[in-house]
Parts: C-alpha cells; sequence; structure tokens
C-alpha cells in the first residue's frame, strides 16, 4: 500500500485492475474482507470499506451467506470510468511536465508515436 | 456498537501537573484504536486509569459500563501488556504462560504454544535471563493468546527485531479477523502500524488533540510546495496546519483541498504531495515552524 492515499481506494482500484486483466472474470467470487486485510496487512474495516465502494459502484455483488461477486459487465463498466480518467491522471500530467522542462508540444508527439511504434514491433 | 470505553472529564494531576487533562472521550467495541502521542504525552497514565491501576483526579471513567477500579468483572476481560512487565524473580516464561488462564478466561493455549515458536522464544528460560526483546515477546504473547474483550499496548515492542515486529502485526490482524476485539495499541512506531488502526487517538500534554477515523485522518492534510510567493498566495484562503521552507521555498501542510483547489495548485505550477499518518501527527504535536531563510 501506499502511503497518504486513501487505502480503501487502493483497495478497490487493485480489485478493479484484477477485473480488467481477467484474472477476477466476471461471476467468479472475489476474495473475502478478511483475507484481503490479512493478505495487504490492512485494517479489516478499511478492507471493506474498498469493498463496498464496488458494491455500490455495482461493479461487485453480495450472495448472501456465500460472499462477494463480479457482476456481469463490470468490466466495461470499469473501463468507461478508467478512460474518462485517463486525462486527468496521465495526459495532464504528462503535459505539464513536458512544458516545465521545456520540450516541445511537436516533439512530445513524436516520443509517444516512436514509444507506441516500438510496441508494436 | 456500543461503546467499550467511556470517558468524560477525565483529569489526573502529579503535584501541579495535568498527566491527563480534563479528556473526553468512547472507545467503540471491536475496533483497532492507535493511542499516539509524544513522550510524556500521557499516553501510559490514560491507559493506568483506565485498567483501574490509578486513581483519577476528577472525571468518570466507564469500562464496560462499569468503574474498572477494583472491579473484578471488568478487570478479568482486560488485558494490559506494559513496556516492561514485572514478573516474580524465580518465574520462567512456562510459568508465565501457565499462570495466564488464571487470569484472562479467552486463554487460548494452543495459540500461545503457536506464538511461542513464531517468536522463538526458550520457554525453560528464567524470565530474569530474557533478553529485552525476548522479554517484549512475552509481553505480546500474552497479549495476543489472552484474547481480552479489551486488549492494552503500551509500546509492546522496545527491542523486538523488524521480523518480530512484523510476526506481531499479523498475529494481531489474523487473530483480530476471526476474534473481533477492542484493541488499543499505544505506539511511536506509526508508520509501521497505520495501516493496521481504524481509529486514531492523539494525546499531546494531556489533551485529546485528534480523535478521528484513520482513513479519514489520512485524507485530511496535503503539503504544497513551490517557490514562496506562489504558495503563500496559495494556502491564504485554506487552513495551515505546518509550515517549513528554505530559501525562496516553501512547503506547507493544509486541510484537505477540493479537486477544484487542487485543480489550481497544480496550474500554479504548485506541487501537492500527500501526508502519511505519521508526518501528519508530527506536524499537530510539533508546534515549531523550521525557516531557514536567513541561512540561504
Amino acid at each position: 500500500m501506499e502511503e497518504g492515499r486513501p487505502i480503501f481506494h487502493q483497495i478497490a482500484e487493485r480489485i478493479e485492475n484484477d477485473i480488467i486483466s481477467g484474472s477476477l472474470p466476471e461471476e467468479a467470487q472475489v476474495p473475502s474482507t478478511n483475507e484481503f486485510a490479512t493478505f495487504y496487512r490492512i485494517n479489516p474495516a478499511t478492507a471493506a470499506k474498498g469493498v463496498n465502494l464496488l458494491v455500490d459502484a455495482g461493479i461487485l455483488y453480495k450472495k448472501r451467506g456465500i460472499g462477494m461477486f463480479v457482476n456481469e459487465g463490470s468490466r466495461e463498466i470499469i473501463l468507461k470510468g478508467r478512460r474518462k480518467q485517463f486525462e486527468a491522471d496521465y495526459v495532464r500530467p504528462l503535459v505539464l511536465e513536458a512544458r516545465k522542462l521545456g520540450i516541445p508540444e511537436s516533439q512530445l508527439a513524436e516520443m509517444i508515436s516512436a514509444i507506441t511504434k516500438e510496441d508494436i514491433a | 456498537m456500543s461503546p467499550v470505553v467511556e470517558v468524560s472529564g477525565l483529569t489526573k494531576r502529579f503535584g501541579n501537573l495535568n498527566a491527563v487533562d480534563d479528556v473526553s472521550f468512547a472507545v467503540e467495541e471491536n475496533t483497532i484504536y492507535g493511542l499516539l502521542g509524544r513522550n510524556g504525552a500521557g499516553k501510559t497514565t490514560l491507559m493506568q486509569l483506565l485498567t483501574g491501576q490509578d486513581f483519577a483526579t476528577r472525571g468518570q471513567i466507564r469500562v464496560f459500563g462499569e468503574s474498572p477500579v477494583e472491579a473484578a468483572r471488568v478487570l478479568q476481560n482486560l488485558c494490559f501488556i506494559k513496556e516492561s512487565q514485572k514478573y516474580p524473580d524465580e518465574f520462567m516464561v512456562k510459568h508465565v504462560l501457565k499462570s495466564a488462564p488464571w487470569f484472562f478466561r479467552n486463554w487460548d493455549a494452543d495459540f500461545a504454544e503457536r506464538l511461542v515458536q513464531d517468536f522463538r522464544l526458550p520457554t525453560d528460560r528464567r524470565i530474569k535471563k530474557l533478553s529485552r526483546g525476548q522479554l517484549s515477546s512475552v509481553g505480546v504473547i500474552v497479549g495476543l493468546a489472552s484474547r481480552a474483550p479489551l486488549t492494552f499496548f503500551d509500546e509492546p515492542y522496545l527491542g523486538l527485531d523488524a521480523v518480530a515486529r512484523q510476526i506481531f502485526y499479523d498475529r494481531l490482524l489474523e487473530d483480530y479477523t476471526q476474534h473481533p476485539r477492542t484493541v488499543i495499541l499505544s505506539t511511536h512506531l506509526i508508520d509501521e502500524v497505520s495501516n493496521l488502526l481504524e481509529h486514531v487517538l492523539v494525546i499531546d500534554e494531556g489533551r485529546i488533540i485528534i480523535d478521528q477515523n484513520a482513513e479519514d485522518l489520512r485524507m485530511s492534510a496535503t503539503t504544497v510546495v513551490g517557490p514562496r510567493g506562489a504558495v503563500d498566495s496559495f494556502v491564504a484562503s485554506h487552513s495551515v496546519v505546518h509550515r517549513e521552507g528554505v530559501g525562496g521555498l516553501a512547503s506547507v501542510t493544509v486541510e484537505a483541498l477540493s479537486p477544484a483547489a487542487r485543480q489550481k495548485a497544480t496550474a500554479a505550477g504548485l506541487e501537492l504531495s500527500p501526508v502519511s499518518l505519521q508526518q501528519l501527527i508530527v506536524r499537530k504535536t510539533d508546534t515549531s515552524t523550521t525557516e531557514f531563510e536567513q541561512s540561504a
């Protein structure tokens, strides 16, 4: 866990990442709050808060007496939200840092296209 | 949830020092609390009052609804692990473990046995002959295996190495998930325990200055760093917790920023950084400011 950021957000984010990567497929059972707490070494109430964030967002659902499961369509919902956040979280800091270092916009665009090509090759 | 501990107007006076000064708070059931503060802030005195080991000068204490002083019904549900627990001279580790069930009705001997293995504690050794760290692990084992509904750990790990401390945190958390109870952990190693805590009490000069959910507290401050002029004009409209600087650079900790305020700060070229629980508490209990403008 990173210091300084709300831990329950980080827990929710990690579960989301597992859903995006497919290691937690739709309709799969999610580990229990206590399992999260002992694995990440955090207070169980905090882990529960993170899980509940996803229940409220409709990404997880509870089966009474059995546990927590990944809702159908969750992956799409998460991706949509993350794409919306992408500009604020990644592009804006990138542009600001480039400006600080005096990297012109055209050069920044070149860098991006070079890296993109590298990954394809 | 009903409070396990209720305190109102509690004061403990030693000579002309108020070690605990007109304190009021409640402790909720099945929650892990951090009782934090500087040396001499009043942490140990407060725990001694809550466990009936000292008399209050003024005010009221209710533990499980009763005054803890000489109350057997309350005391058998309490476990208080002190920094330096005294044992009878001839006692060996095994005698401590054998006598523990007389005092703690939820004592789990198997759990204690497993902890002895984890901490590699020699049970046939006299308490007097143990190293400082081993002595601390005896306290930790008693505190965990007693499973008391209300457990106090007062700086339980003097001399414990990093591995042993991690074992303590892990076993505490595992056992707490299986057997929920109220734990009050007093420590200076705030960074190490901050993720385990659900609620934080900070005591400073005998007064409770923070009584807050740990997650809310974590989100309650941000540090703004940048050129002095820009920082000063940005923080003018915010509540400042702490301020330091060197030369033309200022670093100011302010209370929670709205998303709009964050954007404004970033646009002004200021850097925002999160504040850890430890930093936040250091800042709230350290009234000195550090300014090095003259030396620049």
